[in-house]
């Protein structure tokens, strides 16, 4: 189990990263998921470019009413707050639970996103936080893309063969958003087998009710958040069932089950039930 | 004194692995050594076709054509019906499981050696896969062994007469219950380095290994060597669990191609081959009746048990050690009137089947707890009572069973009782219905079992096995500083045993640990042992160091006699010396006088000296009864079928304790992985036998998190068979978790009307079995 050979760069800037790009060369920052893809010679790049050496993605600021956290900011450093602005308490949360700690130390926002595992924390939590990611390309440019729409389906992203990730915002209101997250996992750490995610301003009008851990990307429930928002009150299992049903056709009973029962208990730390 | 028999002693291992210190395969080396990687099979059943070497590497790749000089691994069993099946080292004509061994690649590093074993062409013609039980025995199914009229390695029959039993019966309960295949995952894989050393004329293997002389014995039939040509060490291993006490293929290959090229070559599994292509084991199907009264008496008991044991038949426990074990330890600590079963060794293409700490009982524990329930539930009465009523009585000791087993010592029904008390069973059902007020399911679950230890010589050949153990000898020396040296055959790879055999020579020797030296696994420096599997390590080993201790002690008094001027009879050992009174001769002086001042011994000295080689064997060949009972609580979510164990007990006896310590870390361990079993672990196979949990992010493990804080419980009763009343007790914590669990669990689902009889009880399964019992219930409103 030991990687084919690849060529190992490390540059130092987020341009001179995208230049490096090609379909040959694949991004690395903490190599949690694409190490042991490397290692399964799964994935089998010529070239690695490495953003160890760019300070500027590990910045988070605040401008513009969005905290930005650069790319590379590791699950760790969010868990701990360790940031000059204060950070919306659902992304502590969340990162608390990705994982293990050892993981942690390593992953990062942007290679998670990158990465777009079904199963994963941050496609969901961002989505329901109503986050955008900066994608830069080759020549410098800068493109967002809310969340969902980032995430196209289970490993597919709209990140196109010339861009990296640069940063996710998230907008600062979120800091005072009502907000619920629940998984439920084989066993502490691992990859969840649903989520449920649950963000609610409104000051801002923002809802959002997500299904994460679907086997596709997130799923955002619109009409439930929006009745949601209108009664104020939990939907309730069976409402959310059958929601779940509509949306997720051909899914097997078992894992609609989960995935309602990961948004009810997600719904119940907001609104009781 | 404080190190002897019954002392909480610090493992003597444990500074060099808490400090990294500790030498394992993977850290040996060897000048000019290279690693091996191996290219295996992708399919489950194909015929091999060709193999192309890549160009220019001729010389570094190795096929079945190439080692035509390399015996296959061959498991013969005198049992009838058995059929006898080849083993290659690496594959030839046919591949029967994904991830047999195709050809071995050698290269300075294990990724160019893996770069070579991905430039290897196989030519693979598919045939149809048999990817479990069901397609094996199916009419037209396809061959494993193209040879036999079936795939079937062995069946074999108890025929009891159920006729009265059936008459009689107020209750009858039928059940399929099914276990998981699954992977043993030792920290440590396999691993294996070999080099031929000239100036000793020896291939020198050193492999993570619990059998070093066996391995030593199977090495040299199989190469064509002579066993003084052989040298087997078995460093520092990192966890065994029965994964490494046979030959390995692996073992093979490897040693062959150092032979030829001269070269130190290792390999080293990694998980991914462990999960794949590594021995599997547990994967059982049962099919069960069962004749009560209405009291809930066993009348008797009527079984249908199938093993999956794969493709290939592993040296020297063969294929169907599991099946004729399920089959004879089914009615397991129970009194049972009449007894008829039926066991089938099924071959399929998947790896081969090696028997897992426990072997075969948690798999028959699991059928047979469950049904005592099933029974419990269908009289109406306490299960913890139902039980007290079929154990075998404390006052019918010695009791041989319906199998033919022979219960040594104990008193089973008091050891359930403890574990009742222990576990708040008189208080349990208000407790039950507390929770159930709050909407919370709960659930009490009790497993019964015996743990068969140290069987010996009679056994082993009555299983028709080709290695049959017999005495197992260790050497004890006084060394010249005044130290005891050990050396046994034996091996400690996690389970204490470096520290409890010194513990056996420190209660005849009255010394302090920190001066026994123990030196195990190295076949060119220790007596010949067949090893450490079937929990016989302790009393084997143990009962062989104190015999050879007992006889130092004599010779020790001898010398010190005469140092002292006195007759042998009239001295003690204490404190690391032969006293008479207040005089005393050290240990240091005894050895100092043998081994460099023999002008301080009399002319008509003892020649054996100072150094004891003994054999030993427990005075019955069917083994030391370690038995349990095992009490769980749980609590299912009924929206998400997660199960949290909220309290666990464990009331043990395991005869006279050498080191509680010890025996508690092994409790811990041992029910940690019968957790495993009953709650996550499963290897999947999809229906082309392709294995589909190649990592451990799809092969659960339990971790800390999941794991309860446990507590135990013991009683002593020494047997009367081995010397000082010790009985095994390494695999029996393993036994018993998947019993005690889906009971607790069926106890919370019972008011939901769901019934789980398959492990491991996962979320999905659990909330499957909810929701099928829900849609039953609406289906019959």
């Amino acid at each position: 189990m030991k990687p084919a050979a690849f060529e190992h760069l490390r540059p130092d800037t987020a341009d001179a990263v995208a230049g490096l790009l090609s379909p040959e060369a694949k991004v690395i920052a903490g190599g949690q998921s694409l190490g042991p893809m490397l290692n399964l010679r799964l994935a089998r790049p010529a070239r690695l470019v490495g953003l160890g050496a760019v300070a500027s993605l590990r910045d988070i600021r605040e401008e513009n009413g969005m905290i930005v956290l650069g790319a590379a900011v590791s699950h760790a450093r969010i868990e701990d707050g360790d940031s000059p602005v204060a950070l919306p308490p659902m992304l502590r949360h969340v990162a608390r639970g990705i994982a293990y700690r050892a993981v942690r130390n390593r992953g990062t926002i942007g290679g998670s996103l990158a990465h777009a595992d079904p199963a994963a924390d941050w496609i969901a939590a961002l989505t329901a936080l109503g986050a955008q990611i900066v994608l830069r390309s080759a020549a410098g440019t800068d493109r967002r893309v809310a969340m969902p729409g980032f995430v196209q389906g289970a490993y597919r992203t709209a990140l196109g063969p010339d861009e990296i990730i640069a940063a996710v915002e998230v907008p600062a209101a979120m800091r005072d958003a009502l907000w619920g997250y629940d998984k439920l996992c084989r066993k502490v750490g691992e990859f969840a087998d649903a989520i449920g995610a649950v963000a609610l301003h409104p000051a801002s009008g923002h809802v959002r009710l997500v299904s994460g851990a679907t086997g596709a990307g997130p799923l955002v429930l619109a009409e439930a958040g929006a009745d949601l928002a209108r009664s104020a009150r939990h939907p309730g299992s069976p409402a959310l069932r059958d929601a779940l049903a509509a949306a997720l056709p051909g899914t097997d009973p078992v894992k609609l089950r989960l995935l309602a029962t990961a948004l009810s208990r997600a719904i119940a730390k907001v609104l009781p039930a | 004194m404080t190190s002897g028999i019954g002392a909480r002693v610090p493992r003597k291992e444990d500074a060099r692995h808490l400090n990294g210190k500790a030498q394992f395969v993977g850290d040996i080396k060897i000048a000019g050594c290279w690693e091996a990687a191996f290219v295996r099979s992708p399919l489950a059943h194909a015929r091999l076709r060709g193999i192309a070497k890549p160009a220019g590497f001729e010389d570094r790749v190795f096929t079945a054509e190439d080692m035509a000089d390399l015996r296959p691994i061959r498991c013969e069993s005198t049992l009838p019906s058995y059929k006898v099946s080849d083993y290659p080292a690496l594959a030839s004509g046919k591949v029967r499981h994904v991830g047999e061994c195709i050809a071995i690649c050698i290269a300075p590093t294990r990724a160019e050696a893996e770069d070579l074993a991905e430039a290897v062409a196989v030519d693979l013609e598919p045939l149809v896969p048999i990817a479990g039980i069901d397609t094996a025995l199916g009419p037209d199914a396809p061959r494993v062994h193209e040879d036999w009229d079936d795939n079937l390695f062995l069946t074999t029959r108890h025929d009891g007469d159920l006729s009265g039993a059936k008459a009689r019966a107020a209750v009858v309960i039928e059940r399929s219950y099914e276990t998981a295949r699954q992977a043993m995952n030792p920290m440590e894989g396999k691993g294996v380095l070999a080099h031929w050393d000239h100036r000793a004329d020896q291939l020198v293997v050193h492999t993570s290994t619990q059998v070093p002389h066996l391995i030593r014995t199977g090495l040299s039939d199989c190469l064509g060597l002579d066993q003084a040509q052989v040298r087997v060490i078995a460093p520092d291993v990192g966890g065994g669990f029965g994964y490494k006490c046979v030959l390995q293929p692996e073992e093979l290959s490897v040693s062959w191609v150092a032979r030829r090229t001269g070269r130190a070559i290792r390999w080293t599994e990694d998980r991914r081959e462990h999960l794949t292509a590594g021995a599997n084991t547990r994967q059982h199907r049962y099919k069960l009746t069962a004749y009560a009264d209405g009291e809930g008496r066993l009348l008797g008991l009527d079984a249908d048990i199938w093993v999956d044991v794969g493709a290939y038949s592993v040296w020297p426990f063969t294929a169907c050690l599991e099946a004729a074990q399920a089959g004879g330890n089914l009615p397991g600590p129970y009194d049972l009137g009449a007894y008829a079963c039926r066991t089938y060794s099924v071959a399929t293409n998947k790896p081969g089947f090696t028997p897992y700490r426990g072997v075969a009982r948690p798999g028959v524990c699991f059928a047979m707890e469950l049904t005592l329930d099933a029974i419990a539930r269908a009289v109406g009465k306490d299960p913890l009572e139902v039980r007290c009523l079929n154990l075998v009585q404390g006052a019918a000791m010695p009791y041989t069973n319906v199998t033919g087993k022979y219960y040594d010592s104990g008193d089973y029904p008091a050891a359930a009782r403890a574990a009742g008390e222990m576990i708040g069973a008189d208080t349990f059902r208000a407790r039950k219905e507390a929770a159930a007020a709050e909407g919370r399911l709960i659930g009490l679950g009790y497993a019964c079992f015996t743990e068969q230890s140290a069987h010996g010589t009679k056994v082993f050949a009555a299983w028709g096995l080709p290695m049959v153990p017999g005495y197992e000898q260790a050497m004890v020396k006084l060394a010249p500083s005044g130290a005891v040296e050990i050396r046994s055959g034996n091996h400690s790879f996690g389970q204490g045993l470096e520290t409890t055999i010194a513990q056996v020579a420190c209660d005849w020797l009255k010394l302090d640990i920190s001066r026994v030296k123990v030196t195990m696994g190295d076949t060119g420096l220790t007596p010949y042992s067949t090893g450490a599997y079937a929990s016989r390590g302790m009393v084997m080993a143990g009962g062989a160091v104190s015999k050879a201790s007992e006889e130092l002690a004599r010779r020790l008094r001898l010398h010190g006699a005469h140092l002292l001027q006195c007759e042998p009879e009239e001295t003690e050992i204490r404190d690391g010396a032969v006293w008479k009174g207040q005089a005393s001769a050290s240990f240091a002086e005894i050895a100092d006088a043998w081994y460099l001042h023999p002008d301080r011994l009399p002319e008509d000295v003892d020649t054996a000296g100072l150094e004891v080689t003994e054999g030993y064997k427990p005075d019955i060949d069917t083994g030391l009864f370690t038995y349990a009972t095992h009490a769980a609580i749980v609590e299912v979510d009924p929206e998400s079928g997660r199960t949290q164990i909220l309290d666990y007990v464990i009331f043990e006896d395991c005869g006279r304790r050498v080191n509680p310590m010890i025996l508690e870390g092994q409790s811990y361990g041992g029910a940690a992985q019968g957790i495993g079993s009953a709650l996550f672990e499963e290897t999947l196979y999809d229906g082309a036998a392709q294995p589909l949990t190649s990592t451990l992010a799809d092969y659960i493990l339990p971790g800390p998190a999941e794991l309860p804080h446990f507590r135990l419980g013991h009683s002593e009763t020494p047997s009367p068979h081995s010397r000082h009343g010790i009985k095994g007790v390494g695999e029996g914590a393993a036994i018993a978790p998947a019993g005690a669990i889906v009971n607790a669990i069926n106890d919370a689902l019972a008011p939901l009307g769901a019934e789980l009889t398959r492990i491991p009880a996962t979320p999905h399964r659990v909330l499957g079995a909810i929701l099928d019992a829900s849609a039953a219930r609406e289906a019959a409103e």
